[in-house]
């Protein structure tokens, strides 16, 4: 526990270090958000229909540039080899990075939905249940994120492969988080939010066990 | 007792042998100098034992355990300086060296962290990020990485590299200081008059086979050493 602690404030460290970079990812994500809601026009009953899709995958772009970037400081002069050696546990590496990746992401979620408010006309009052929405999409994309992150670090060609393996990867994640984010705006008269948290849970907890299993295959030669 | 062991050890990389059939036994405590031309397999020889990179073929020993199946239990006796720094250079020379203390359990307060940095003479740079420090004060510092690990079997990898005069005489003292705490230092480099006077036992390979193994004092010069008159300053 207390070597998680560790790493976790390692990579913590590291992107407070690279809080420039985050202000970019930000503002990459608003763009993408503004340029969704040109698509649509003016019309602010479809705006408020598209809203939650359009925040996820602006979610969901902005994250593999945040996702890459983690692992980028790893391997500049092979600093998780290092810690690998000490030895460190693979697992609790991943488990850090991918906690870090976690809280970065849904600060990033969470700025961006005041931007979905002004652009898509999608207030909400149900803050909390958009919170819950936000907290377990963004566990969902952080785990497999930070994995596939891992494995396209040492190739050339990561900024292609990373989405090109993440996305198919998450579409069930993005499917209910859409659904449950669309049910918190939109309202919900069946009842169908719970259902959608469950299963938002279920794949987060899924691709966090993974994750972990993994990890140490794909970091260790 | 015989510290690292190697058994018909080979490693590939593509259709390339980078280490062939590579056996020796080296002693507990002794100063070891691996030498070679470029691209001979010396890295990949101290990659291999340090568990970064597993062997294709054969077998490795330090301190009687398999660098395959043991790795856990090699990686907590050994330290590895290799090409790369092992470094987060965003990080503070302080930073950098409390991440590596905290993950080893170690005493990661600042004045313990300020007294690794003095002993590579970094003290009065321990706050500056590592991504402003020169190639030479990356080497120091991963050095105090290393020592901070208080490893019984070190592998260096060209320890001398981009290091001043002053860098080269703190190596000097550190492989003694290694010595004397009874640790086993493999030592990969190119300036063979230094090995020979401070190494006890000298390997050489030859496109990843080993050719020579014995007295570091026996070692054969490498080609080509008359021709451009290799210098080792300090």
């Amino acid at each position: 526990m207390k070597a998680l602690f560790v790493a976790f404030r390692k990579d913590l460290l590291l992107q407070w270090r690279g809080k420039t970079q985050a202000v970019a990812i930000f503002a990459f994500g608003a763009a993408t958000l503004l340029l969704f809601s040109f698509a649509i026009g003016p019309d602010s009953s479809a705006l408020r229909q598209h809203a939650a899709g359009f925040l996820w995958l602006g979610l969901l772009l902005a994250s593999t540039l945040s996702l890459a970037e983690s692992f980028e400081r790893e391997m500049e002069e092979q600093a998780l080899e290092g810690l690998l050696l000490l030895p460190a546990c693979a697992r609790t590496l991943y488990y850090g990075k991918a906690m870090a990746n976690w809280a970065q992401l849904a600060l990033l979620g969470m700025a961006l939905v005041p931007v979905m408010i002004v652009l898509y006309d999608a207030g909400t009052l149900r803050l909390l249940s958009l919170l819950a929405v936000i907290l377990l999409g963004t566990a969902g994309l952080s785990a497999p994120g930070t994995l596939h992150a891992a494995m396209t670090s040492q190739t050339r060609a990561r900024q292609t492969l990373l989405p090109l393996l993440l996305f198919p990867l998450v579409v069930p994640v993005l499917l209910a988080a859409v659904k449950a984010t669309s049910l918190v705006i939109l309202g919900d008269p069946m009842e169908q939010f719970g259902p959608w948290i469950t299963l938002l849970g279920a794949f987060a907890v899924v691709h966090w066990s993974l994750g972990g299993l993994l990890f140490g295959r794909v970091v260790e030669d | 007792m015989i510290a690292v062991a190697a058994a018909g050890l080979c490693r590939r990389y593509g259709r390339r042998w980078a280490l062939a059939d590579v056996s020796f036994e080296l002693p507990a405590r002794a100063l070891v100098m691996v030498t070679g031309r470029n691209g001979s397999g010396k890295s990949t020889l101290l990659r291999v034992l340090a568990t970064a990179v597993r062997p294709d073929l054969g077998t490795a020993r330090i301190l009687g355990h398999d660098v395959r199946v043991e790795r856990d239990i090699v990686r907590r006796k050994i330290g590895l300086l290799g090409h790369r720094t092992h470094l987060y250079e965003p990080l503070t020379a302080l930073e950098n060296l409390g991440v590596v203390a905290r993950f080893l359990g170690a005493d990661a307060r600042r004045s313990a962290l300020l007294g690794q940095l003095e002993e590579v003479g970094l003290a009065d740079r321990g706050d500056d990020p590592v991504q402003t420090f020169s190639a030479g004060m990356r080497q120091r510092l991963a050095l105090a990485s290393v020592l901070l690990q208080r490893p019984e079997v070190v592998f260096l990898d060209e320890p001398y590299g981009h290091l001043d005069a002053a860098g080269f005489l703190l190596v000097d003292s550190l492989l003694q200081r290694f010595r004397a705490e009874g640790a086993t230092v493999l030592m990969a480099t190119h300036l063979m008059a230094r090995g020979r006077k401070l190494c006890d036992l000298g390997l050489v390979l030859e496109a990843g086979r080993l050719v020579f193994a014995g007295a570091a004092a026996q070692l054969p010069e490498p080609p080509g050493v008359d021709a451009i008159g290799f210098a080792e300053g300090a």
